[in-house]
């Protein structure tokens, strides 16, 4: 009996899963869709679906109204730089206490993990007086080096529980083998480690390419990436709907391609190993 | 196994992320308590005098933080709402075997990918405008009248675009927690002639408890601290009807230039984000071994 109404049960699911996926994603593909109209077209009523004069205009305007690759540079070089920088201190923290944890190492966990829940605005004025009297507003450095400490607890927290599955019998038999500690860690260790790194960096470099408290407050132009740059659309200087839909598709394109490829290092990444 | 020599080597290589986690956060908190205690004004440097607690009772009993904590649990409570009900439900849609799955997948995951500015521009805009956005167009459409967003439900449309940010993360987590649910407990129920709700809610349902409270948790880290999308939409307004406590704080420190007034409300807002840090903590730590 089960069998036979499999089909059209089936066919059901299809048809609403694929509306409900439709109306979630629809303002992305809405925002797309715009980026390729004329400014004039973008505000037309009834608004046009499909048939509409496709151009690129937007995509070469954006770059003319600002200088829109600096903002690029500065989003890559931010997150990339915050994230490797935290990375180099986390793996060694993450190693140590995956492979000779101490009767200390719980507690120093949990502890990282409770700096992440400190809310941004509590420390926002000294952070904003520091970076005022050291010159460290609107600098590439100064976002670096805060979203590398905002980082690192999620950081090391991930490595910690890619390092804690790598079992500790493998490298008992590579000394047998006789492997000097080098050679272990390059030939034994790195392979095995490597995949739970690159997650850790994907999804890291995905957090630090959204974040927009420090990136809004302690940038104003020389340094602001994406997320800043975007902002500057909310003034009221008149509307220019396509050309906000070309900057933001460029904007979210490359990081929503990572995104869909390090779903399942999400839901480890964010829940801190709380959900399995 | 752990020699004493291992036991040191560890230690040094733990030492510098505990070092730079402890000066990030005892630092500029030990600041801010401090600066909560004195009249400081950014716009007249060096007339800062001791004043007790003189902020905390000033930034208390300001109407504004009434509003603001309001706004608060009213943006933190319907948004947990919304996205945990509407996450179940997809959860439990995506869960289901149907043509193009994994697509559809990709499809409810992708905003939590977009940056806040950009989602809550193209919400404001391209979406919730009152004469040339789509939803003005499906309620003409429909007979209806075309919705003013911002300006008649402000909280409303904060809610809404911030819900939509975080309602794949909801789903992601039910989702994987669901698919850890045993097939041979669904096949008992089966046998057993469960009915498709008693199955709902003596079993899906309480699997469910535990991922859904962990999502409850970091969300409400979270939400408490959404600023981005109100900064970029309506600037806390019309009048305080948007603005949260973080938005009350940055502006009262950024926009009023009013050092000690900010750091008591940011002191505050540690205290609430705290409140639920614990219980946070504590769940996380239990499944540490």
């Amino acid at each position: 009996m089960a069998r036979r109404a499999s089909a059209a049960r089936t066919a059901a699911i299809t048809v609403v899963a694929w509306i409900a996926g439709f109306i979630i994603f629809f303002p992305i593909l809405w925002m797309v869709l715009t980026s390729f109209k004329t400014e004039l077209e973008a505000f037309s009523m009834p608004p046009k679906f499909l048939l509409f004069k496709w151009t690129m205009e937007n995509y070469a305007a954006v770059q003319e109204r600002s200088d829109y690759l600096a903002h690029v540079w500065n989003s890559i070089a931010i997150a990339f730089g915050s994230v490797l920088v935290s990375m180099l201190i986390a793996i060694p923290a993450a190693w140590a206490m995956a492979f000779a944890p101490t009767e200390r190492t719980r507690g120093t966990l949990l502890w990282m993990l409770s700096t992440k829940m400190m809310p941004p605005v509590g420390v926002l004025v000294p952070i904003y007086l520091i970076y005022r009297d050291f010159g460290l507003l609107d600098t590439r450095f100064g976002l670096i080096a805060l979203l590398c400490l905002a980082d690192l607890p999620i950081v090391i927290w991930m490595l910690y529980t890619y390092f804690k599955e790598i079992p500790i019998g493998i490298l008992e038999a590579s000394r047998m083998d006789g492997l000097g500690p080098l050679r272990e860690v390059v030939f034994v260790l790195a392979p095995i480690a490597l995949p739970g790194i690159a997650s850790t960096i994907l999804l890291n470099v995905i957090l630090a390419w959204n974040e927009a408290f420090w990136t809004l407050n302690l940038t104003t132009s020389k340094a602001a990436p994406l997320t800043a740059f975007i902002a500057s659309y909310s003034s009221p200087e008149g509307l220019f709907w396509a050309k906000l839909s070309a900057a933001s598709t460029l904007a979210i394109a490359p990081i929503l391609v990572l995104g869909w490829l390090s779903q399942r290092q999400l839901v480890r990444g964010l829940t801190f190993g709380a959900v399995k | 196994m752990a020699t004493q020599h291992t036991r040191t080597l560890g230690r040094i290589l733990v030492a510098p992320s505990v070092a730079l986690l402890f000066l990030w956060m005892i630092v500029p908190l030990a600041m801010t308590i401090y600066f909560s205690t004195l009249r400081y004004q950014l716009l007249n440097p060096g007339t800062e005098r001791f004043v007790g607690a003189e902020n905390y009772i000033y930034f208390l009993s300001d109407p504004a933080f009434i509003t603001s904590l309001s706004n608060t649990l009213r943006l933190v409570g319907s948004v947990l709402t919304i996205t945990v009900v509407i996450g179940v439900l997809l959860a439990l849609l995506l869960d289901q075997f149907f043509i193009g799955r994994s697509l559809v997948r990709l499809m409810v995951i992708a905003p939590f990918f977009v940056m806040p500015t950009v989602s809550a521009l193209v919400w404001k805009n391209l979406l919730m405008h009152p004469v040339s956005g789509v939803f003005a167009w499906v309620a003409t459409s429909l007979g209806f009248r075309p919705i003013d967003w911002f300006a008649q439900l402000p909280m409303l449309s904060v809610i809404l675009i911030v819900s939509w940010q975080w309602l794949p993360f909801a789903t992601l987590i039910l989702l994987t927690a669901l698919q850890s649910l045993d097939n041979d407990q669904k096949e008992a129920a089966e046998m057993d002639g469960t009915g498709p709700f008693a199955f709902f809610f003596y079993i899906v349902l309480s699997h469910l408890a535990r991922p859904i409270t962990v999502v409850v948790l970091i969300q409400t880290i979270f939400l408490l601290a959404v600023f981005a999308e109100i900064f970029v939409t309506t600037g806390g307004g019309p009048g305080l009807a948007t603005t949260n406590l973080a938005f009350l704080i940055y502006s009262q420190a950024l926009l009023q230039y009013d050092v000690g007034g900010a750091s008591a409300g940011g002191i505050v807002a540690v205290v609430l984000a705290n409140i639920v840090a614990i219980f946070l903590v504590r769940l996380i730590g239990k499944n540490l071994e």
